[in-house]
């Protein structure tokens, strides 16, 4: 048998399919748009699988579209994180528009989460606002914010507030990778607070697109003190997660 | 609703536009969150017609006791004791602030970062769209928070009829004594108001109708301990909702009945919701007429809210006053001693709260807390945390939640208790 996971994202969604032995044998991406159940079944198409469990901000819209099970966000990125380090006790997921830390008991059970509130505030979307305003692309901003020397403070955690912030610091003439650096160290900052509130110590599994950032990882662990281990395709755990579910039905 | 009400809203000052729109989105709302749950216990019709007329029918009768001499009291918090109210031949009723209205306006008064509750409670009288405010002959203020205390300042330029409170902070001789005077000054003013002196008859009569009220509610929630749970938490909250509402002697009737229901459906092992459903302990702010959100969320998420340690809820009704004494004096003794032990985020240190918590966890057999807090309600946020705290070092699961009237919020708050029920199962 194969199972599937979808994440509906709000900014993405992902694919994931996997068999009998856990084994990824599919994993797709595409972009959410504003029709995410339209977007869904594009994705899923010719895609074969026996049993599929959604997950993401637009589960309840995909369980009534395809009468699937669900499971929320949490929950799917901890078993995600636990399929590929058996060990992980805490993750640490930065998406598209929220982020969120979990903290697992010894068997996987989810302990303790916390979320992000109601703004996109240190998530995906702030970071590639920041990287527009400072000309970079998505890819080579954390890169960049890697080569810079020192750090610049940057105090606004609001997108809007923090680009009127990135746009004076520009106009006096500091360093573009300062600057990059600075927003980097500015999210990692409020990411090192929720995780601090779930978990104190071991090992941090950082999933979601921005873990593909290696500035945020070296960043994290520096701060930290921890360890930080990232998944291959990061952005794929929520719904690799979710296929495992779906496995752990049987 | 009938062209009587028309007339009657017409007659109270109120806005017949807004005040139709807000019955349409109430109505709505109504129909959406509680007539869709299932399994429901017959008894819940009574509160159902309730609701129907929450703006006619008791308005309707609350003009008639006013045409007949009857004064009408309205209040906004549970340390205003109906007892005296009662005593003196007046009505108590609580007023409208569960739902955001003329918020724009509202913003002229008060900040901003003021909480949803406060700001309610203003958009009603400047919506003109709250009978119960308009048919009061006496609004009742009380300095318990900050937000309140000083919005009161602001209230005073909107309606005549203010009468404020002042309460104690600290659970001391000194706030006792507080607590006392300012019982004995209200007493004054609510005879002066009814041209009625309260004696140790009315007085015990009334306390013995309210005591009659809360142990129908009492009664309620200790059947709330079964497994299968017999009633959903949105429908126990109801009960707690019109407690502040309805008729007395009406209302402990219709709940005793539903308590009646509720044994047998024990009995036969009938609940609303399948037996082993996590069960869910909500503590924190006060969720007033209509605000429903949380509830909805949480019993759409697969679990069933058991208890509500909250001012509408546990912390409002539990304990009763001793209706022994002889005199007035004391009886009034004994008010005061009801309802110093209140245990509101307003006093400090508040450690009784915390133990009411845990009490209620263990009779209530809660898998877990949801912790409710209105933004920028200082006290209830700020104890949030050692709550939290204090639970998880006994491994009872919190959430800790923090929103307002708004439903902007609603898909984030879904995710965060869809999760926080996946932990508890």
């Amino acid at each position: 048998m194969r199972f599937a996971g979808i994440d509906i994202g709000s900014r993405t969604i992902e694919l994931v399919v996997v068999d009998e032995a856990g084994q990824i044998k599919v994993s797709i991406q595409a972009d959410t748009g504003f029709d995410p159940i339209t977007e869904a079944k594009k994705i899923m198409d010719g895609v074969g699988f026996d049993r599929i469990m959604a997950t993401g901000y637009g589960r309840n819209l995909f369980e009534i579209a395809f009468d699937a099970p669900t499971v929320t966000e949490i929950k799917a990125h901890a078993r995600g994180a636990r399929t590929f380090f058996p060990d992980t006790r805490t993750v640490l997921d930065i998406g598209g528009q929220d982020s969120k830390t979990i903290s697992l008991f010894e068997n996987g059970k989810v302990k303790k989460f916390e979320m992000n509130d109601r703004c996109a505030a240190g998530t995906g979307k702030f970071l590639e606002i920041m990287a527009k305003t400072l000309g970079y692309d998505i890819e080579e901003f954390g890169r960049e914010a890697l080569l810079a020397e020192s750090d610049l403070s940057i105090s606004s955690m609001c997108t809007v507030f923090a680009e009127s912030e990135v746009t004076s610091l520009i106009a006096k003439g500091n360093s573009r990778r300062e600057i990059a650096r600075g927003l980097h160290a500015s999210v990692i900052r409020r990411a090192a607070g929720m995780i601090n509130r779930v978990s104190s110590d071991g090992d941090i599994v950082f999933t979601g697109g921005v873990a593909q950032n290696p500035c945020m990882a070296a960043f994290l662990a520096e701060k930290l003190g921890r360890k930080v281990l990232i998944p291959e395709k990061p952005q794929f755990v929520g719904a690799l997660g979710a296929a495992m579910l779906a496995a752990d039905m049987n | 609703m009938s062209e009587d009400y028309r007339s009657m809203w017409a007659d109270l000052g109120l806005d017949l536009a807004a005040h139709d729109a807000l019955l349409g989105v109430l109505g709505q709302a109504y129909q959406d969150i509680y007539l869709a749950q299932k399994n429901r216990p017959e008894g819940m019709g009574y509160f159902d017609f309730v609701m129907s007329e929450v703006h006619g029918l008791r308005i309707k009768e609350l003009l008639d006791e006013k045409a007949s001499g009857r004064k009408i009291i309205g209040s906004y918090c549970v340390f205003v004791p109906e007892e005296i109210v009662l005593a003196a031949n007046a009505i108590l009723v609580g007023l409208c602030s569960g739902a955001d209205f003329a918020t724009e306006d509202v913003e002229k008064l008060l900040p901003r970062n003021t909480c949803a509750l406060i700001k309610s409670s203003f958009g009603f009288k400047i919506g003109k769209v709250c009978p119960y405010l308009e048919s009061a002959d006496m609004i009742v203020g009380e300095n318990t928070c900050d937000g309140k205390k000083k919005a009161y300042e602001s209230l005073n330029e909107l309606v005549e009829n203010l009468y404020v409170m002042d309460l104690p902070q600290v659970k001391s001789e000194n706030g006792k004594t507080l607590l006392k005077s300012e019982y004995q000054r209200f007493k004054a003013a609510v005879e002066k108001l009814t041209g009625v002196s309260i004696t140790a008859q009315s007085l015990k009569e009334a306390i013995r109708t309210v005591n009659a009220k809360r142990a129908a509610i009492h009664r309620l929630s200790s059947l709330r301990k079964a497994d299968p749970a017999p009633i959903s938490g949105l429908d126990a909250l109801l009960a707690n909702q019109v407690f502040f509402y309805d008729n007395p002697a009406r209302f402990t009737e219709s709940v005793n009945k539903i308590c009646d229901e509720l044994e047998k459906r024990i009995e036969d092992k009938k609940g609303v919701f399948p037996e082993n459903t996590p069960r869910i302990l909500v503590s924190g702010c006060p969720q007033a007429v209509p605000n429903w959100k949380l509830p909805m969320i949480v019993e759409t998420a697969g679990a069933v809210i058991v208890g509500e340690e909250s001012c509408v809820g546990e912390r409002g009704t539990r304990n009763l006053t001793d209706d022994s004494g002889e005199t007035v004096d004391d009886m009034l003794d004994a008010i005061v001693d009801r309802y110093f032990q209140v245990d509101c985020a307003i006093f400090t240190p508040n450690p009784e709260r915390l133990n009411h918590i845990q009490e209620m966890v263990a009779a209530y057999k809660a898998d877990g807390v949801i912790h409710y807090g209105l933004q920028f309600c200082q006290p209830y946020l700020m104890e949030a945390i050692p709550v939290e705290k204090a639970l998880e070092e006994k491994s009872i699961p919190c959430l800790r939640i923090e929103t307002d009237y708004g439903m902007e919020d609603v898909g984030q708050l879904k995710t965060r208790v869809e999760a926080f029920v996946e932990q508890l199962r």
